[in-house]
């Protein structure tokens, strides 16, 4: 198992409540392997204690890069939110410390 | 074919860098324009609220400054246009002040516009079951009493119909944050209303450059490892006529712009990227392509636009109650245990007396609890210091009001090793929670107007 932020980038932002956490490939080679294990259902599971509500996942190849949106991961958002980081400016460095079965060799003999 | 437009971002928000203006144009005079974008979310509600202290005070008086620092340049015989939304709730009252500083310095030859019709306030205080809330759709009705604000993200149009008209300042309320950058380059270019692909690309510009450093590498996963990260230049977009674009920063400042830090801004608060909504146009990113083009260069091309929604998007606010947060440091062993004590206990302790509130949260900061829950941190009983951080809210200001006076006790209440009081009392803050809706655009008027002192 490795940190996420090994082979990926990530930039998160807000909007209400919601928030959306952009995940790029660091290498474009490993965008596939990304796309494959890092779904919705994942990234979902891995933030209920904040309850992300229902996460939805949108794909941007040429920027080898996976857009998650988290609806209500922000307990209010804005201003009605008490959280210490009510703008969701921590999530993608959150994200980026999950740990992931990144296989040890190449990805491309791993991806079909 | 006209020549590339440059365009420069000197805010990204209501706070930023106060000097950044007066040195972009100081590293590069010959920029085409400044934008400055002042408005989040929630605030115009922030506006609202010291207006009704001082009728005067309804925008961002940060803008007035960075004219004034900009007047050496001007004087010396600086061209550099400037666009932005600093005038908030009052685009007219930011346009007077500006123009008693322009008058001041001498410079009463260059003109100021202001930019009108994004407060649809009334509208929606008459017509509150029109308003359904954008994400959960529900009705507004029940709250109408308590809107604030309500404003419409107001497109590209006016700006550029007020620089066409000579305006060397563009003073707006709500406009769509990538409409700062637009507006100029529709000006420039005068593309037809339906040249989609370009005025995509110059919507995308407007994105990547709207959040000040951030493309430039500001908060980018790898800002440790920048150069220079302390001082990282505010970012310069050049827009060619086809609507590609090359992002770069002034040279001697620090950060990058590579491909990774402009990835990361182009999806940065952003859902869904195959359908961008602007005002002026719908983009989809997934024809975008970001390549180096040389050292802090940047090139993005390929956007595709189509016709915008028949809507404005409406950002409004309404009260929703008080809110506190009380900081307090514990040092020693069991510091985390001892801080979660004292925290809980002074709840418990409030409620006994009868203060109670409808919601509370106590995190202790060293434990992850920006994202409390994750259990990403070392174990709680190794850290040797925290900060206990409690927060209430309520619908009605005393008990919030009686929450504040109750965390310096602590110190001498509460466990020893207290410390990090001497700030004061937590304010009192007045919660304005957020209402997205819609406006069909018909329903909404936006005007410019040259400002003309006497």
């Amino acid at each position: 198992m490795i940190p996420l932020r090994q082979i990926a980038h990530a930039r998160s932002g807000d909007k209400g409540n919601s928030a959306n956490i952009a995940v790029f490939a660091r290498d474009p080679a490993d965008y596939i392997w990304l796309r494959d294990h890092l779904t919705a259902a994942v990234v979902q599971s891995y933030f209920a204690p904040l309850n992300p509500g229902p996460t939805t996942r949108h794909e941007a190849p040429n920027l080898d890069a996976l857009n998650f949106v988290l609806p209500a991961v922000l307990g209010g958002g804005g201003s009605s939110s008490l959280r210490l980081d009510a703008q969701g400016k921590t999530l993608a460095m959150a994200l980026l410390e999950m740990p992931v079965s990144y296989p040890e060799t190449t990805p491309a003999e791993h991806t079909d | 074919m006209p020549r590339p437009l440059t365009v420069a971002n000197a805010a990204g928000f209501w706070g930023d860098q106060p000097d950044a203006a007066a040195r972009l144009v100081a590293a590069r005079p010959d920029l085409d324009y400044l934008t400055l974008d002042y408005l989040a979310e929630v605030s115009l509600s922030i506006m609202a609220a010291m207006r009704a202290k001082d009728p005067l005070s309804g925008y961002a008086r940060d803008f007035v400054d960075v004219l004034r620092s900009l007047v050496p340049f001007y004087q010396g015989g600086g061209k550099t246009r400037i666009v932005t939304n600093a005038g908030g709730l009052d685009p007219l009252a930011c346009a007077t002040a500006c123009c008693e500083v322009l008058h001041t310095a001498g410079l009463a030859h260059l003109k100021i516009a202001f930019v009108s019709g994004d407060d649809v306030l009334a509208l929606v205080q008459r017509e509150p079951e029109a308003f359904a809330h954008l994400e959960t759709g529900a009705f507004l009705a029940p709250l109408a009493s308590r809107v604030v604000t309500a404003n419409a993200y107001l497109g590209a149009g006016p700006i550029a119909t007020a620089l066409l008209a000579g305006a060397d300042v563009v003073i707006t309320g709500r406009t769509a944050d990538p409409s700062l950058t637009f507006g100029p380059c529709l000006a420039h270019f005068g593309w037809a209303t339906t040249d989609w692909h370009p005025i995509a690309g110059a919507t995308v510009a407007g994105h990547l450059i709207e959040c000040g450093t951030q493309v430039c590498g500001g908060f980018s996963t790898d800002w440790l490892e920048l150069p220079d990260p302390h001082d990282i230049g505010f970012p310069i977009v050049e827009i060619s006529a086809d609507g590609s674009c090359v992002i770069t920063k002034p040279a001697s400042t620090g950060g990058a712009v590579t491909v990774p830090t402009v990835k990361e801004q182009l999806l940065y608060e952003i859902s869904d990227p195959a359908n961008y909504l602007s005002p002026d146009v719908t983009v989809s990113f997934l024809t975008l392509k970001v390549a180096s083009v040389g050292e802090n260069r940047v090139r993005v091309s390929g956007a595709a636009g189509r016709a915008p929604t028949d809507s404005y998007k409406v950002s409004a606010t309404y009260r929703d109650g008080y809110k506190a947060h009380g900081l307090l440091t514990l040092y020693g062993h069991d510091a985390v245990k001892k801080a979660r004590a004292a925290g809980e206990g002074l709840l418990r302790r409030l409620a006994s007396r009868g203060v109670t509130f409808r919601e509370t949260l106590v995190e202790c900061l060293g434990t992850g609890a920006s994202v409390q829950g994750l259990g990403q941190s070392s174990k709680d009983s190794e850290l040797i210091e925290t900060v206990l951080r409690v927060s209430v809210a309520a619908d009605k200001k005393e008990p919030v009001e009686h929450f504040t006076k109750e965390i310096a006790p602590l110190v001498t209440c509460g466990p020893q090793g207290v410390t990090g009081y001497a700030t004061g009392r937590p304010k009192v803050l007045p919660i304005f929670a957020y209402w997205p809706c819609l406006i069909p655009k018909a329903q909404v008027t936006p005007q410019f107007q040259l400002l003309d002192l006497p």
